[in-house]
């Protein structure tokens, strides 16, 4: 972004203040652009054509300093790239690094389609949502153009993910996007041999392409700046991931400095999503496990440090899971936690004896223990009380979660004790058991300090469910 | 439908951008290019126009797009369908690649020193240092002096641990002495963490005298600098320590921990008069940080190369956001001149066990893919959570498992340029057989 103040938005928008947005003010707006909470065409009335010169001018003002580039189409679509700052805590990360696991031509037709299923459907569930993996990169081993057009095929039959088509070779990238180009897959690489063939099908099928470049910085940027020439700005560099010793530091020199020119200096030609290949870690010739290890340990590295989209082979849960949470970690959006609504949630189908429980309304928080009461099949009212998305320790700490509060919040949302229960009792998380005296105070009702982990509740419900009475 | 679109007009577009093709292109006059949404751009008026004006074209379509102006529903087909005549050049138009160092980075990090040899007054068969960083870590803008050290987990008694973790040290449990020597020797542990839990008043209240005695065990088992920790009760800490301090006397331990909510004042005085290092603990909070070193700098006379940092971690998926960018940004602070941070950083790495991905059988959740074997989850989860604040700056790992810590090793060594490994080539890894 070039500018970043909303007045300096507010220059270039209707200035009616006419709400079409959703916003009572286009200065509102324009510190809603800023914060890239909200986009341009938001803003309907700047796509007419009276303001079609400013809404240009405004757009180029405001485009991310690292291009986005679009693999796929459809839901499934990627977007990488688009970031404006080199540390998270200066706005946020956007376009979360995709993540390809490799398939490749000479694999048996079942392994095939089983491998294609499974990376399809990994998900882990986290604070409200699955977490997975994104493209499938087959790579030609064979060399053929025939098999990897047919594994290409086999693929798309089995998967809608964006695909990465991997070969040097432009005639085997040509054979892949005979069968795949309407669904703009991701060419990998043009590289300084074969680049003027790869640019010819760029041209052709119009796809993003990789420029593959190891350990040369000026030829990486010499290709871009050729692409370029050539009208391409959908373009992803991968400057090489060395898997080991001190080519491998020389790789992460390589992350860090192209990023830095990209955001800090604004140098055009390298200002493009990065690509890490975290699958040389199987070049070493280590064992299944350390590869997977090493490999995880790699997709971490350039997660944290400027990768925007990378080529895996593990597909052991013990290496997706913390792929998958560490790039959650880095791009989750620093400047608010993420939390749920505040409410009476009901879990399972509660009536007169299932008990009212009490957590917060961070979402880490308020995933665990729901689904802590949901697996084991406790029916139950839980609140899930507005602490602005703190846990509950931090919030007990803080002064977010007290009795008087919690007692609020029942009330703000009407929930009627008599009428949804016949205990009048309530169940307050172990880490906060000090509001249990204040919380009685404030409501009149019975409340009970369950254990400490919500993993506990349900030996804790065995003991002192229902309650007894006094 | 057919739209004009003067030449003259682009100009205002491409302004600021760094579109080559347009240099040396003057164009007079005002010529229309004519886009016809039915067929693409006339490939004859491409070539009366002449190649550079198509190529203006392009470059116009493209731009548009890429700052998300409806060229498509403008043009119809025409801005998908590639361009004839849009040639591509000959050459590779070389270009040489460069970038600054960072020159705000004027700010060192003080270098602290742990252990004592013998001609320090010490009896450590060797001393280890710790920060001196002139840039974020294995960053090219200048050395690091110091690689990233492990110090591991010893406990004064037998503890709940994931089982991941207890197959290793089913044998030493008993004993702290015995158990120091084996992550020494077999783990090849840099340091050795004496956690004194047992003297928590709900725990066993061990006295301060018997923890003492089990600090100068492990002095005697092992001669890597040690780090002595107390329970954390906020009310016995500073007893335990300042008995512990003193048996340890001109060691150069490092005392865990100074914080805001206990007596870090009893804390620092133990390590001024002992010769020791004080570890400066606070949770996920810069302003407490800072409070809390001033306070130990002003308050208690401690100095400057004296002082280590623990500013909380928190495990992988259970609020490292926070503690990554945490140490991220006093990392930075200290680099640009806040000398209130500018001190090495201890992660207690372990607390990655607690999360329930490391230790838990399987999902709780039915709709989860299979979690996978345990064995293998514990210790990455280790490793990762290390790593990330690895690169956010932390100097000092405290750390359980032996493969999380072999591993760690590895990566931050090869990071920072300490570690002689084969160059692989990876220029073919497309056709790899894997
Ligand atoms: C991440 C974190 C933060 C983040 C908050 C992130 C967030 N969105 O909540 C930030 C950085 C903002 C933060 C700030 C502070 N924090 Co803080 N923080 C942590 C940390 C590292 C992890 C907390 C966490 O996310 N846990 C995971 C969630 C899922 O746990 P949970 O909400 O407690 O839920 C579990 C249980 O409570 C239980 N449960 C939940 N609901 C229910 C319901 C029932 C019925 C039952 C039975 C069980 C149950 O099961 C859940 C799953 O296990 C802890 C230390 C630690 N490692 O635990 C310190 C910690 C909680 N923080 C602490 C403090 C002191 C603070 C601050 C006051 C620091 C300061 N001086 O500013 C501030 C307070 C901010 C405020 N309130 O305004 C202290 C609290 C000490 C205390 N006991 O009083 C802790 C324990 C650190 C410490 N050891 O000193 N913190
Ligand atoms: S829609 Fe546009 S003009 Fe209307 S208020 Fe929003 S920003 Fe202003």
């Amino acid at each position: 972004m070039k500018i970043n103040s909303p007045l300096e938005v507010y220059k270039y928008l209707p200035q009616t203040n006419c709400g079409e947005c959703g916003e009572a003010t286009c200065m509102a707006f324009g510190s809603h652009v800023i914060d890239r909470s909200l986009k341009l065409e938001d803003c309907t009335p700047l796509l007419e054509d009276k303001y079609k010169k400013k809404y240009l001018e405004l757009g180029e003002l405001m485009a991310p300093e690292i291009r986005e580039v679009i693999i796929g189409v459809g839901e499934h679509a990627v977007t990488v790239g688009g970031d404006d700052v080199l540390y998270r805590h200066q706005l946020t990360f956007f376009d979360q690094p995709a993540f390809a696991i490799d398939v490749w031509d000479t694999m048996p037709e079942s392994e095939l389609v089983e491998r294609v299923t499974f990376i399809r459907d990994f998900k882990k569930f986290y604070v409200g949502r699955f977490l997975r993996m994104d493209m499938i990169a087959v790579r030609s081993t064979s060399g053929d153009p025939g098999k990897f057009r047919d594994v290409v095929s086999k693929v798309m039959e089995n998967t809608e993910l964006p695909l990465i088509l991997c070969s040097l070779d432009p005639e085997v990238l040509k054979a892949g996007l005979e069968v795949s180009a309407e669904r703009r897959p991701l060419l990998y690489a043009a590289t300084k041999d074969n680049w003027q063939a790869v640019a010819d099908l760029v041209l052709e099928y119009d796809v993003p392409t990789v420029l593959f470049a190891p350990d040369d910085l000026d030829t990486l940027k010499s290709l871009a700046s050729t692409f370029m020439e050539m009208g391409r700005y959908d373009l992803i560099l991968d400057p090489g991931t060395n898997p080991q010793g001190n080519m491998l530091r020389e790789s992460f020199e390589n992350f860090l400095k192209l990023r830095r020119a990209g955001i800090k200096e604004g140098q055009r030609e390298v200002a493009f999503p990065l690509m890490s290949v975290p699958l040389t870690a199987y070049l070493t010739g280590g064992d299944a496990v350390s590869s997977s290890y090493w490999e995880t340990v790699l997709a971490t590295v350039f997660t944290v440090r400027y990768g925007d989209i990378m080529i895996l082979h593990s597909i052991e849960p013990f290496a997706l899971l913390p792929e998958m949470h560490i790039r959650d970690t880095i791009y989750t959006d620093p400047r608010t936690p993420v939390k749920v609504e505040p409410k009476v949630y009901e879990v399972g189908s509660p009536g007169k004896d299932s008990p009212v429980i009490v957590t917060t309304n961070f979402a880490l928080t308020y995933y665990t223990v729901e689904s802590d009461l949901a697996s084991n099949g406790i029916d139950c009212y839980l609140l899930a009380a507005d602490t602005d998305g703190l846990g509950v320790e931090a919030a007990v700490a803080g002064g977010q979660l007290t009795g008087q509060n919690i007692s609020d919040e029942f009330k703000k949302v009407d929930f009627d004790f008599n009428e949804k229960t016949g205990h009048n009792t309530i169940i307050l998380p172990g880490l906060g058991a000090r509001l249990q005296g204040d919380l009685e105070d404030a409501t009149g009702m019975n409340v009970l300090v369950g254990p400490q982990d919500s993993g506990q509740i349900p030996p804790w419900m065995d003991k002192n469910w229902p309650p007894k009475p006094k | 439908m057919s739209k004009k679109i003067k030449l003259s007009e682009l100009g205002s577009l491409f302004n600021g951008m760094d579109v080559e093709a347009l240099e040396g292109v003057t164009i007079e006059g005002d010529i229309e290019l004519e886009m016809d949404a039915s067929g693409g751009l006339n490939p004859q008026l491409a070539y009366m126009l002449g190649h550079e004006t198509a190529q203006i074209a392009q470059h116009l379509i493209n731009i548009s797009r890429l700052m998300g102006y409806p060229v498509d529903q403008l043009f119809g087909s025409m801005a998908r369908a590639a361009v004839p005549g849009v040639a591509r050049p000959q050459e590779l138009l070389r270009s040489k690649f460069e970038v600054a160092r960072m020159d705000e980075w004027k700010n060192p990090i003080q270098e602290v020193t742990l252990g004592a040899t013998s001609a320090d007054g010490g009896s450590r068969g060797r001393t280890i240092t710790l920060g001196g960083e002139n840039a974020l870590p294995y960053y090219f803008d200048s050395p690091m002096p110091h690689r990233n050290y492990v110090t591991m987990d010893v406990f004064d008694m037998p503890i709940g641990m994931a089982k991941a973790v207890k197959v290793n040290y089913e044998d030493v449990i008993e004993s702290p002495a015995e158990w120091a020597k084996k992550v020494v020797k077999d783990f090849n542990a840099d340091m050795v963490t004496i956690h004194l839990i047992s003297t928590d008043p709900n725990i066993r209240d061990t006295s301060a005298k018997e923890a003492a005695e089990t600090v100068a065990d492990v002095l005697q088992a092992v001669d890597v600098p040690i780090v002595i920790g107390g329970s954390g009760n906020p009310d016995k800490d500073p007893e335990v320590l300042e008995k512990a301090a003193e048996v340890a006397e001109g060691e150069r331990v490092l005392l865990a921990s100074a914080s805001l909510n206990l007596d870090y004042e009893r804390i620092a005085k133990a390590a001024n008069q002992y010769g020791h290092v004080v570890l400066s603990w606070t949770q996920l909070e810069i302003n407490a940080q800072k409070e809390l070193n001033r306070k130990l700098m002003k308050q208690c006379s401690v100095k400057r190369e004296d002082i280590i940092m623990d500013p909380t971690t928190a495990a992988l998926g259970y609020g490292l956001d926070y503690a990554y960018t945490n140490m991220e940004r006093i990392r930075l602070a200290g680099l640009n001149g806040d000398d209130e941070l500018s001190f090495p950083m201890s992660s207690g790495t372990t607390n990655a066990w607690g999360a329930r991905e490391s230790w838990m059988v399987k999902s709780p959740l039915k709709e989860d893919s299979d979690w996978g074997a345990r064995e293998y989850r514990g210790p990455i989860w280790e490793i990762v959570t290390g790593l990330a604040l690895a690169l956010a700056g932390n100097d000092l790992f405290m750390m359980m498992h032996p493969g999380s810590v072999a591993v760690l090793k590895e990566i931050t060594q090869s990071l920072h340029g300490s570690l002689e490994r084969d160059t692989v080539d990876i220029s073919n890894w497309v056709t790899a057989e894997v």
